[in-house]
């Protein structure tokens, strides 16, 4: 079956490169996970403004999810001679799910092409908490930190439990007796912390931002390095003096080898979508931040995120 | 509040808004129709579409009518071709499907029509007095309530056994709770019983398992008994809609509670319209009596009118949290949250203060979805079911093109159609042994929610101290422990006064 879509793939892709003999006339998105996920609406996001303003001729699709991006990422390896045109996009749990041993294949053996935006991730309580700074946290933390419940919408051992406990970590605690209570998605972790099921939300910003609007929840801090542009009176972690940041990046990979040329032509058609007006109605609707990092940049950010994750990991005993 | 609801009724009833609806019902109920599409993809595909209309009230005024158009779609292929596309239909086919078999389809389509509508209509004229108010009891439902709410909706699962089948429909519960445990737990970040198949990583899907265990074996059925197979509908039953006046009356108590009890689920984050047409089902299975509770499995208008009247009512319900709190109870509501914060709009106990134009047309517009629904539907319906009138030996292959397709649209995953063949084998063969599959689809449904509410309270409270310490878990699981104690006494005293008879 694989063989078939290869195969079938590859026809098509040979129809398209002998319509358009140019380069950068088309791009074959390739969605690691299902429709309406986090990473189908960045890159159907992507591909319309790509075409509106006019930076690509055509675009098109393909959703392959399996073992949380998994499949999308073997697959993309083993047919590598036949995905000229292909981008796949992926996120920080590239780097976690490497990390934990669900694939054998890490960022290292892809094309990093660049990273175009951003999450950064939260600690926010209820308006009427208790724990209104983020000294009252870190002192009930010290104190019991058994009663201390953090929410979050993530997986023992994924994102938010992480994040939370790297925060924890550079405040100069021990994160191991963190009692992380796990959601199956920010939404219902929302809902965790708004009936009291648990003191502390760790979750991305843009899933609490609407709530902090509204003034039901409190947002403690926020783990960008310097304010973000949105909110300016959050405060960041680092002003508490807890030397951390955390950037829950969305980017893109092309399969191994890739023609450096074709490479940096990609990377400028993204440089230059960023700054379109259609990009930013998209980037505003969806409470997206911009962070365009091209190749060894994005190596940086990755190999330094993996090692800090890794440490917390191990802290924690997750490896 | 009164100005707020003529604000939202003059919003409403613009033409422009009008005409929205009834295409939002359309577009709904025609693609709702097709196995897995259910209400969630068509809401994503039609949401650029009412982004574009850039006014906030229009947008989800569409979106209500798409949702409503899709679950009645839903239900439709779940009467006529037994392959429910959504969780929420699923009990729709229990007696549903049956009824089709017999020849009554038209009556059928026309019981879920009717049930659908007085079901939504009740849900929002309770949303409308009540929303309000309920926005703080959903807050107090912690893990610890969803855990018993769920335990709750397995023991609908009595209701499925028939005279001697209890142990079969158990072993079947088990096997699905068993499935729903392949993948990743929402709580811990390794793989469970994959088997190293990537493709069972993040578990197994809903609606390959739906068809697997429904379309499937039905077709494959048929084939395997041509017999069944000659017997096509004549066109003047299906023609039939008329619904007389003792089933009127018959099916009007199961639609009056069943609106309240399915819309009290609705409001609830989490529980949604598919634990309320089961809980449906299950309750009205065992309140009915003697003859009429026979009947139910072998296209009982009660049993099919029970889960309609509890989804739509639920699903109206589901609006409560996504307008007063923000919260998405459902996938659904989910991407409708999405939708509203992309046109600017928070919901939340703000948006009936600063929009009130917005969240009051919401509601209208839910009710008059309904009224839509109903009008187009009902001329629709012989022209639907004549799709039943096509010989079986061309309906069958279509049955199972789109039990293929159904499968393959949600992950875009080829291994799914392996799975659905494999499990649909099994399926068949359980169905041959008169093994009862739906009990299975259900523990698996459910068996996921009971796991990861279970596993959260007791991380919560460290000990299984909350199913006695916390009442309103407490009442849910004593209600739940009542469900299956009280058939089985009655039962039993029927079996004596039987016996003391002979005597």
């Amino acid at each position: 079956m694989k063989y078939f879509i290869a195969q079938f793939i590859t026809l098509i892709f040979l129809c398209t490169c002998n319509l358009y003999a140019k380069p950068m006339q088309h791009i074959h998105f390739l969605i690691p996970g299902g429709r309406d996920g986090g990473w189908d609406i960045t890159a159907r996001g992507v591909g319309e403004v790509l075409t509106k303003s006019g930076l690509l001729k055509s675009v098109s699709y393909e959703n392959m999810s399996g073992g949380g991006g998994s499949k999308a990422i073997s697959y993309l390896i083993e047919t590598a001679n036949t995905q000229k045109n292909t981008l796949m996009i992926n996120s920080t749990p590239i780097v976690i799910r490497s990390l934990q041993k669900n694939f054998p294949e890490s960022f290292r053996d892809l094309t990093l092409i660049a990273s175009i935006i951003t999450d950064y991730q939260v600690l926010a309580v209820r308006h009427d908490s208790s724990l209104n700074t983020w000294d009252d946290i870190l002192l009930a933390y010290k104190t019991n930190p058994k009663g201390l419940k953090i929410g979050g919408g993530s997986r023992r051992g994924g994102l938010d439990h992480l994040v939370a406990a790297q925060i924890i970590k550079a405040a100069g605690a021990d994160p191991k007796h963190i009692r992380y209570i796990p959601h199956d998605a920010g939404g219902r972790a929302l809902a965790g912390l708004l009936s009291g099921e648990v003191d502390v939300l760790s979750t991305g910003f843009g899933e609490v931002f609407q709530k902090y609007q509204s003034g039901e929840v409190n947002i403690i801090g926020v783990t960008a390095s310097l304010p973000v542009k949105e909110a300016p009176m959050i405060p960041t972690f680092k002003s508490f003096g807890v030397n951390m940041s955390f950037v829950n990046w969305r980017g893109f990979f092309g399969a191994p080898g890739l023609n450096p040329k074709k490479v940096i032509k990609m990377r400028n058609t993204f440089k230059s979508m960023l700054s379109t007006p259609e990009w930013e109605s998209v980037r505003t609707t969806n409470g997206w931040s911009n962070l365009y990092k091209p190749g060894v940049e994005l190596k940086t950010l990755l190999i330094n995120q993996e090692k800090t994750i890794s440490s917390v990991m191990r802290e924690l005993g997750f490896l | 509040m009164f100005e707020g609801v003529m604000l939202g009724l003059e919003t409403a009833f613009t033409l422009q808004n009008l005409m929205l609806v009834i295409f939002g019902c359309l577009i709904g109920t025609f693609i709702g129709m097709l196995p897995g599409l259910g209400p969630m993809s068509i809401i994503a595909i039609m949401i650029p579409v009412a982004i574009t209309l850039g006014d906030p009230s229009s947008a989800i005024i569409l979106l209500a009518g798409v949702y409503y158009g899709a679950i009645f779609g839903g239900s439709t292929s779940s009467i006529l071709i037994n392959a429910p596309g959504v969780a929420g239909t699923v009990a729709t086919s229990f007696d549903g499907y049956p009824m089709a078999r017999k020849g009554q389809a038209g009556k059928a389509l026309t019981i879920a029509a009717v049930s659908s509508f007085s079901g939504g209509t009740i849900g929002a004229i309770l949303l409308f007095m009540f929303a309000p108010a309920l926005s703080s009891v959903a807050l107090l439902f912690h893990s610890a309530e969803y855990f018993a709410l769920m335990v709750l909706g397995l023991t609908a699962i009595a209701a499925f056994a028939g005279k001697g089948q209890v142990g079969k429909a158990l072993l079947m519960t088990i096997a699905g709770v068993m499935l729903a445990t392949v993948g990743e737990s929402a709580l811990f970040n390794a793989p469970r019983f994959t088997g190293g198949i990537q493709d069972l990583q993040s578990g197994m899907s809903f609606i390959t398992l739906a068809m697997a265990l429904f379309a499937l074996p039905e077709a494959l059925y048929l084939i395997f008994d041509p017999k069944k197979s000659e017997t096509g509908n004549s066109a003047e039953s299906i023609k039939n809609l008329r619904i007389t006046k003792d089933e009127a009356k018959k099916i009007a108590p199961v639609i009056a509670r069943q609106s309240i009890q399915g819309f009290l689920i609705g409001v609830m984050p989490g529980a949604g319209a598919t634990l309320a047409s089961f809980l449906g089902y299950g309750v009205e299975r065992n309140i009915a009596k003697g003859e009429d509770q026979a009947e139910f499995g072998k296209g009982s208008i009660k049993g099919l009118a029970a889960p309609e009247t509890a989804n739509n009512a639920a699903c109206t319900g589901s609006f409560v949290p996504l307008l007063t709190l923000g919260i998405p109870g459902s996938g659904t509501t989910a991407i409708l949250l999405g939708a509203l914060i992309a046109l600017n709009v928070t919901p939340g106990p703000r948006l009936m203060i600063d929009n009130p134009a917005i969240f009051w047309s919401v509601i209208i517009s839910m009710y008059f979805g309904n009224v839509i629904l109903l009008i187009l539907n009902l001329p629709l319906i012989p022209y639907i079911a004549k799709l039943l009138t096509i010989p079986r030996n061309y309906l069958i292959p279509f049955v199972l093109f789109f039990t293929m397709i159904g499968a393959y649209i949600g992950q875009n995953n080829a291994t799914e159609l392996i799975i659905l063949v494999a499990l649909g084998i099994l399926a068949t063969i359980f169905k041959f042994a008169k093994y009862p599959l739906a009990p299975l689809l259900i523990g698996f449904i459910l068996g996921g929610m009971l796991e990861n509410n279970f596993a959260r309270s007791v991380n919560i409270t460290d000990d299984i101290s909350f199913m006695w310490e916390r009442p309103m878990t407490l009442g849910l699981l004593i209600v739940a422990v009542l469900m299956v104690i009280i058939p089985m006494y009655r039962q039993s005293k029927a079996r004596k006064a039987a016996a003391k008879k002979e005597a």
